[in-house]
């Protein structure tokens, strides 16, 4: 750490316990995406990572490599963060060429650096897919989820219109099933993965949720089509190879594609009067 | 601005007729009409979501702005516990009545009543509209909704989603907006920064945005903004908020001339995982709901070094069940964290650090099985083991009170409107309905009671009278000067070239706010406060170090501003603080105590909302008061014994 950081503070009051405990720390070389913009071709730097604690998240690796660039004049790198509770689903990366780096199950946020080990040498690069334009360095534009989901993802209700709550049973199953769905945070990791940089498992996430519903039955069919094909005007095409469950961090299951599919078929079958008319 | 007289506008009249009444003698803008209005949502979380998605469906013309890439990004995913409504499914003598009574009285009798009133009578509906758009609410395994308890209460009427309620919520407010949007009704700005607000003639005319990518800064115009932007406990540096949770759009409003209630007023979780080293960017909150079947204790002895399972049932003291036996491990946030800060005060803490208390699950994983505590807390036992590297079915949590939430906020009347005509605060933003002191499971409530059921009808009354009025032209000199306002406060922090970076000042900022105007004040602390926050803010603005420009992206850039206001912000809470000489709720002031160390109140003097006015300076506020009345909650000393 710079000595800029150790400044004496302010005399510390009782309510505030004083570090005393001194963690594990750890030396790694970085090599990190960098960026200016859109424009910019963009190329790796290396970052020496000298003492960095173990009980530090990945992310807080990165704000002290930041503090520290910015003591050498450098502009700091550019990253999606904020909840950092793995919830938010802002944070991104490839971390050695995995979304959300090698722990399963864990968004970048709560990766922690005892993952690591000394002397490794750790590759950090956006996540990469056409349809996930990087912005500047680790940063990328996700938007277009956001028009998958605006083309169908909603059970239509207007507020005041709606019966009381348990007048509509869910089976339990049924309930937990919709959950896990809707646990999606749509980071993206599951596009990163993707050789084809296909949205499916996010779309089938997203329609999974609704569809499994009672409450989603009136929209099913016109929301799986609209929110497909939307997926595809933007995506990859989904060719089975299942790396998007593998990078999920909440570990949503291609099940769900499978039953996307099938409602999209279902639905093409329902509405094939449609098939030969042009949009 | 000395003249200001704060009209709650409050109605009177029976407590459960007076929503009613109201709605009723509302103006209301003909469907037809309502496509002529232009309103402005700034924010995009629980409240600011469903307020625009409502206003987008009800025909108004909505333009909704979100700093974040994506409005489902906004903090309201990340709340876990639940959702608070008084449904009474679970026939154990819930009702509106005692959902409100329990609100005023956890606030401890500083909140409105007419509005608490309103918001456990709405809270039935938005169960009723969660689960109608898909909500995937726990359930039991006939179909019907499940219930569990949550702090302040003593019937169980918190609606969850396992431990992501939050979350589910905003997903569920965001796919009414984001249908909206796609109707065209609502028009989406993301990554777009809220960095003034525009007043002309007194009324409100609009906003001044900045383009975080692009760094192009633009007005926007309309009939009416409201400021949907959440709150400031970021100002201590270390909370469980997100790292970009801030006060800025409601402070810039503040300073044109909205006034900022009950600053002081903040709360405290009493359950997060300690700090563990000065790296460390935020604290991580597990939930309260976890209280439910974890006791907390320390040991007896404060030098016992034995590890938790090592220590005897008689050598472990449940300081919360032993003191509040009616009320145990489920008393409000306030008595817990306080409780917690005593015990570690007196050395008796736990962990490396000996800071923290145990959170013990062992009991109830003997008396319910691992799978049933499993199915109740998984994603939070998982997320605790990730950050800890510690199992909680293995051994004890390691909790300590954090930086929450803050019940202050802009100044709002009964109709959510601030006293700038015009410009409305909803959600965490505004100070309105908790008081001194927020129960569990009621942010969210709060949040969407304001969005989907309280400004979509209060709105109409202020729009009605301006029936083919244009908006304020962005041509304004008005807007002309506030765009270049912040033009200009950019290009000074990128010029400054000092040597320390922004969240160096932000950092220690938070450690004076954490020290003196934290869990206790005391007089002595918050003059100490006074003198220091103003001399490390003189600091910043000539020594702060922000690299590259205004054109791109620049997060630097965008935190110096934030900070910034929180260097005004953190000013007043402390001026707050050492006005109000009582304590209550989450404000405990170490020379009010009763002989047990509970909050001691001094209704005499002090039942009354503080809000502050902005004059050319931070340190020249003014205090306008708002009178607190309480014909049916009777304030007593609060008891959880």
């Amino acid at each position: 750490m710079t000595a800029t950081m150790n400044r004496p503070l302010g005399e510390p009051g009782a309510s505030r316990p004083k570090p005393v405990h001194v963690s594990k720390t750890i030396n790694l070389t970085l090599k990190v995406w960098r960026q200016k913009g859109p424009k910019d071709t963009g190329r790796f730097e290396t970052y020496k990572a000298e003492g960095i604690s173990e009980d530090m998240s990945f992310l807080e690796m990165l704000d002290v490599i930041n503090e520290r660039l910015l003591a050498e004049n450098k502009e700091p790198i550019t990253f999606d963060h904020d909840c950092r509770e793995g919830i938010c689903g802002s944070c991104s990366l490839m971390i050695n060429g995995i979304p959300h780096g090698p722990e399963t199950a864990t968004a970048t946020c709560q990766l922690h650096m005892r993952k690591f080990h000394d002397g490794q040498e750790v590759v950090v690069e956006p996540f990469r897919a056409t349809s996930f334009p990087i912005v500047k360095d680790l940063m990328v534009d996700r938007s277009a989820f956001d028009r998958i989901v605006e083309a169908g993802g909603y059970i239509t209700v207007f507020p005041g219109s709606a019966p009381d709550a348990n007048l509509i049973p869910v089976p339990k199953p049924v309930a937990d099933a919709a959950f896990i769905a809707a646990a999606c945070i749509g980071c993206g990791a599951c596009v990163a993965a993707c050789p084809n940089g296909a949205a499916n498992l996010f779309t089938a996430a997203k329609i999974g949720h609704m569809n499994l519903l009672p409450q989603g039955q009136a929209e099913r069919y016109a929301r799986t089509e609209a929110m497909v094909d939307t997926m595809e005007k933007f995506f990859g095409s989904c060719t089975n190879h299942g790396e998007c469950q593998e990078a999920c961090p909440k570990e949503i299951s291609i099940d769900y594609i499978a039953l996307m599919n099938k409602d999209y078929l279902r639905s093409k079958l329902k509405n094939r009067r449609y098939l030969s008319r042009k949009p | 601005m000395s003249d200001i007289t704060l009209d709650s506008k409050s109605p009177s009249g029976p407590i459960q007729d007076r929503w009613t009444n109201h709605k009723f003698s509302v103006k209301l803008v003909n469907p037809a009409n309502k496509r002529k209005f232009d309103i402005i949502v700034v924010g995009t979380g629980l409240a600011g979501a469903s307020a625009a998605a409502t206003l987008g469906g009800l025909g108004y013309n909505v333009k909704a702005f979100t700093f974040h890439d994506t409005p489902r990004r906004a903090h309201s995913i990340a709340a876990q516990g639940g959702i608070n409504a008084a449904k009474n499914y679970h026939g154990d003598g819930d009702s509106i009545y005692r959902l409100f009574y329990d609100t005023v009285k956890g606030g401890d009798y500083r909140a409105r009543e007419s509005n608490v009133y309103r918001l456990a009578q709405v809270s039935v509906d938005i169960i009723d509209q969660c689960v109608a758009q898909g909500v995937p609410f726990a359930r039991e395994y006939g179909g019907l909704l499940d219930n569990r308890s949550f702090g302040g209460a003593q019937v169980s009427r918190t609606f969850y989603a396992a431990g992501q309620t939050g979350q589910q919520l905003l997903l569920g407010a965001y796919s009414a907006l984001a249908q909206q949007v796609h109707k065209g009704t609502v028009e989406l700005h993301t990554r777009s920064e809220m960095l003034d607000l525009v007043v002309v003639d007194g009324q409100t005319a609009g906003i001044v945005v900045r383009d975080l990518i692009t760094g192009e800064v633009t007005s926007h115009s309309a009939h009416a903004v409201v400021l949907a932007t959440g709150g400031y406990g970021n100002v201590f540096y270390l909370s469980t908020n997100a790292m970009a949770c801030n006060v800025t759009a409601a402070w810039r409003a503040h300073r044109r001339g909205a006034l900022f209630a009950n600053p002081c007023y903040m709360q405290i979780h009493p359950t997060c995982i300690p700090s563990s080293d000065d790296f460390q960017s935020k604290l991580t909150l597990m939930s309260e709901s976890l209280r439910n079947d974890g006791r907390i204790w320390v040991p007896n002895n404060p030098d016992d070094t034995r590890g938790a399972d090592q220590i005897p049932e008689g050598e472990r003291d449940y300081y919360l069940e032993r003191k509040y036996p009616s009320f145990g491990n489920l008393v409000p946030r306030d008595v817990a964290s306080r409780n917690a800060k005593t015990v570690v005060d007196a050395g008796k803490g736990i962990g490396p650090l000996k800071n923290g208390v145990y959170l013990d699950f062992s009991s109830s994983l003997l008396r319910l099985g691992r799978d049933v505590v499993k199915e109740r807390y998984d994603n939070l036992f998982e997320m605790y083991e990730r950050i800890t590297g510690e199992d909680p079915f293995k051994t004890p949590m390691r909790i300590y009170p954090a930086v929450h939430y803050t019940m202050g906020g802009l100044w709002v009347d009964y109709n959510l409107m601030t006293n700038i005509p015009g410009c409305y605060s909803m959600g965490e933003a505004n100070f309105s309905d908790h008081g001194a002191n927020r129960l569990g499971a009621s942010a969210l409530m709060q949040g969407l009671a304001d969005g989907y059921f309280v400004l979509p009808y209060t709105i109409g009354d202020y729009l009605a009278p301006q029936l083919n009025q244009k908006p304020v032209p962005t041509d304004h000199p008005a807007f002309k000067a506030a765009e270049a306002a912040v033009r200009d406060q950019n290009a000074r922090y990128l010029g400054v070239k000092g040597k320390y970076s922004v969240d160096h000042f932000h950092r220690e900022l938070g450690k004076i706010m954490w020290d003196y105007c934290g869990m206790e004040r005391t007089e002595a602390g918050l003059n100490k406060a006074l003198a220091e926050i103003p001399a490390l803010y003189t600091e910043f603005k000539k020594d702060v170090k922000v690299l590259g420009d205004d054109q791109s992206v620049n997060q630097s850039l965008e935190r110096a501003g934030r900070v910034d206001d929180f260097f005004q912000l953190g000013y007043l809470m402390c001026q707050d603080a050492l006005h109000r000489e009582e304590s209550c709720g989450g404000h405990f002031r170490a020379e009010h105590q009763t002989d047990d160390g509970e909050a001691q109140r001094d209704d005499e003097n002090f039942s009354y909302v503080g809000a502050w006015g902005f004059n050319h300076a931070v340190a020249d506020g003014t205090l306008h008061k708002e009178p607190l009345s309480f014909e049916y909650c009777k304030p007593s000393q609060r008891s959880y014994k």
